[in-house]
């Protein structure tokens, strides 16, 4: 049963991602990316994720994903604009080399991951723990063992934040 | 828990109750809307259809189902279709994680929580959804290939990124509180014995109104309904939609209302808790105790839709930098000030072995350390007015 569910979100995800790859519609390519998304955070939610399934949709899907189909639809569209259609559409479309290069980063994560032996490493590091809620976990670990890094990007988020409203105020 | 074919069942049939009562109250809901509107403006209102008006709803959908459905011809066609269908998912997705009432007893050892599911991560999962909701709207109107319709898109989108992280905010002070995510733990946290005066409302005065301002923003409704502004948008982001696919935009705004008033009684309102539900339960059993609560959480939700009309009929709309204005400079920043209080609210009696009372009485002091806060700093901040005399 639980394989099933992988087999199913791991095809939604993974046809949706070749759709990003190979339409030449910007708009379309930008719902498929949503249902990648989609698909990411069900994967997660599979291995036990909760917190990070949900985070994924709240941040990605509910954040960047909406401010990048904001940019997408107040762009420019010259191309189809005599028919009357408002489709925004590329006029590159190497979908050869977008094939590949796709490939190349599958065949090197796979490498890198195989590789790794997670497993055995993680086997000799940590004692089991019990599935339970990841929500407790993530937030006594980022307070007490992980708080420097949390730190850090706390501050440098706050400087992105700076430098955004300094950039968009106008200049006296 | 281990779950048999008996809970199986009666789950099964608890979501389908939920999927029907939600579907009904939203169909009801336009009804009452009517009714409330005639109420305020001192008119008669809806009375042909039946008793009362009552059969008002089903008039309405027969009008819908028979218009003719009309697609414009350059339209994107499948992002037309599909979009109002998906709106209308995830309206109603959010009440899985709303609990509409204490455990049920089944008999044979099985009990059963009236809510649809128990996860760790409840209120955020209301988040997720919610902010998939933009996405009907605003594919819709792109859709559409509209200019109006396009601009309104544009303002949904832009008016519930804005307003919910003020509303995010607002929780993150609940969940300080509480210590969970989990929507039944919120609600049990707030069912200690002391009747309603454990309710979150009473430690949470600022949190309330902040959540409040941001659930009429994040819904559409009036006085943040610019997404549909008739005076300058034409119908909005539906100007193109007609028949049964207006109708689903017009219901998912409903069901939004009603799901959004039952997560508000769930996070402020003590949710199924109503006072001497222990004596009730001492009397009667667990199942009539249970079922009074969700008559309680339902009565709660309702009384929030109908302050929803009650506002629409009340204000008039912003403007759209105002609106802009009140999210950015006022809710944001307020809300802030609230997490930082609360934090006080829950160290001050600890620390220095006060009653939990003072806790309350903190949370409260916060509005007027607050509102001495505004007072100062528009008096320091806005330019005097020059009076003109007449000489």
């Amino acid at each position: 049963m639980i394989q099933l569910v992988f087999i199913a979100f791991a095809l939604l995800s993974v046809v949706s991602a070749l759709v990003v790859l190979l339409t030449n519609n910007v708009l379309y390519a930008a719902f498929s990316l949503l249902v990648t998304f989609l698909g990411m955070a069900g994967l997660y939610v599979i291995v036990g994720a909760d917190f990070l399934g949900v985070a994924q949709i709240l941040v990605y899907i509910g954040g960047i994903l909406v401010l990048l189909i904001f940019g997408v639809m107040l762009t420019n569209q010259k191309g189809t604009k005599s028919q009357g259609r408002n489709d925004i559409l590329t006029e590159n479309t190497n979908r050869v080399i977008g094939l590949v290069v796709a490939a190349g980063m599958f065949g090197l994560l796979y490498f890198v991951f195989s590789k790794g032996h997670f497993a055995e490493v993680q086997a000799s590091l940590f004692t089991d723990t019990p599935l339970k809620a990841t929500t407790q976990t993530i937030g006594l670990q980022l307070m007490t063992d992980f708080v420097l890094p949390f730190e850090v990007s706390g501050v440098l988020l706050m400087a992105a934040l700076l430098g955004a409203a300094y950039l968009s105020t106008k200049q006296k | 828990m281990e779950i048999t074919s008996t809970l199986f069942a009666a789950k099964a049939i608890y979501i389908g109750l939920i999927f029907a009562i939600t579907l009904g109250v939203a169909a009801y809901s336009t009804y009452g809307e009517r009714i409330v509107a005639a109420w305020m403006q001192d008119r008669v209102g809806p009375d042909r259809a039946g008793p009362f008006g009552i059969f008002q709803p089903l008039a309405d959908a027969v009008k819908m189902f028979m218009k003719e459905d009309f697609i414009p011809a350059n339209s994107s066609k499948w992002l037309f279709i599909a979009w109002p269908c998906l709106s209308m998912l995830t309206a109603l997705l959010t009440s899985a994680v709303v609990p509409f009432g204490d455990k049920l007893d089944l008999g044979g050892g099985i009990e059963m929580d009236l809510q649809g599911i128990d996860v760790n991560i409840g209120i955020l999962w209301v988040f997720g959804i919610v902010s998939l909701g933009v996405y009907g709207i605003l594919v819709g109107g792109w859709a559409s290939n509209n200019k109006y319709s396009l601009l309104g898109a544009i303002r949904a989108a832009s008016q519930n990124i804005s307003y919910e992280l003020a509303m995010g905010l607002s929780i993150i002070a609940i969940l300080m509180m509480t210590g969970s995510l989990s929507t039944k733990v919120i609600v049990e946290t707030q069912q200690n014995g002391a009747g309603f005066l454990s309710w979150n409302i009473w430690s949470q005065p600022i949190g309330f109104v902040i959540f409040i301002v941001c659930a009429f923003a994040e819904c559409n409704r009036t006085p943040f309904d610019l997404p549909e502004c008739e005076t300058e948008l034409i119908g909005g982001y539906h100007t193109e939609y007609s028949s049964m696919k207006l109708g689903f935009y017009l219901f998912s705004e409903y069901i939004n209302m009603f799901v959004s008033g039952a997560v508000m009684a769930t996070l402020y309102f003590g949710g199924y808790d109503y006072p001497f539900n222990e004596v009730v339960e001492a009397q009667f059993g667990q199942n009539i105790a249970a079922l009074v609560g969700v008559g309680a959480l339902m009565g709660k939700a309702l009384f929030f839709v109908f302050v929803f009309m009650w506002v629409r009929w009340t204000l008039p709309r912003f403007r759209y930098d105002q609106l802009m204005n009140l999210g950015w400079t006022g809710l944001i920043p307020i809300s802030m000030f609230n997490v930082v209080w609360t934090g006080l609210s829950i160290l001050i009696p600890t620390t220095f072995n006060l009653p939990a009372w003072a806790s309350i009485v903190v949370s409260w002091s916060g509005i007027g350390v607050l509102l001495i806060g505004l007072i100062i700093y528009h008096g320091a901040t806005s330019k005097k007015k020059t009076v003109a005399l007449a000489h």
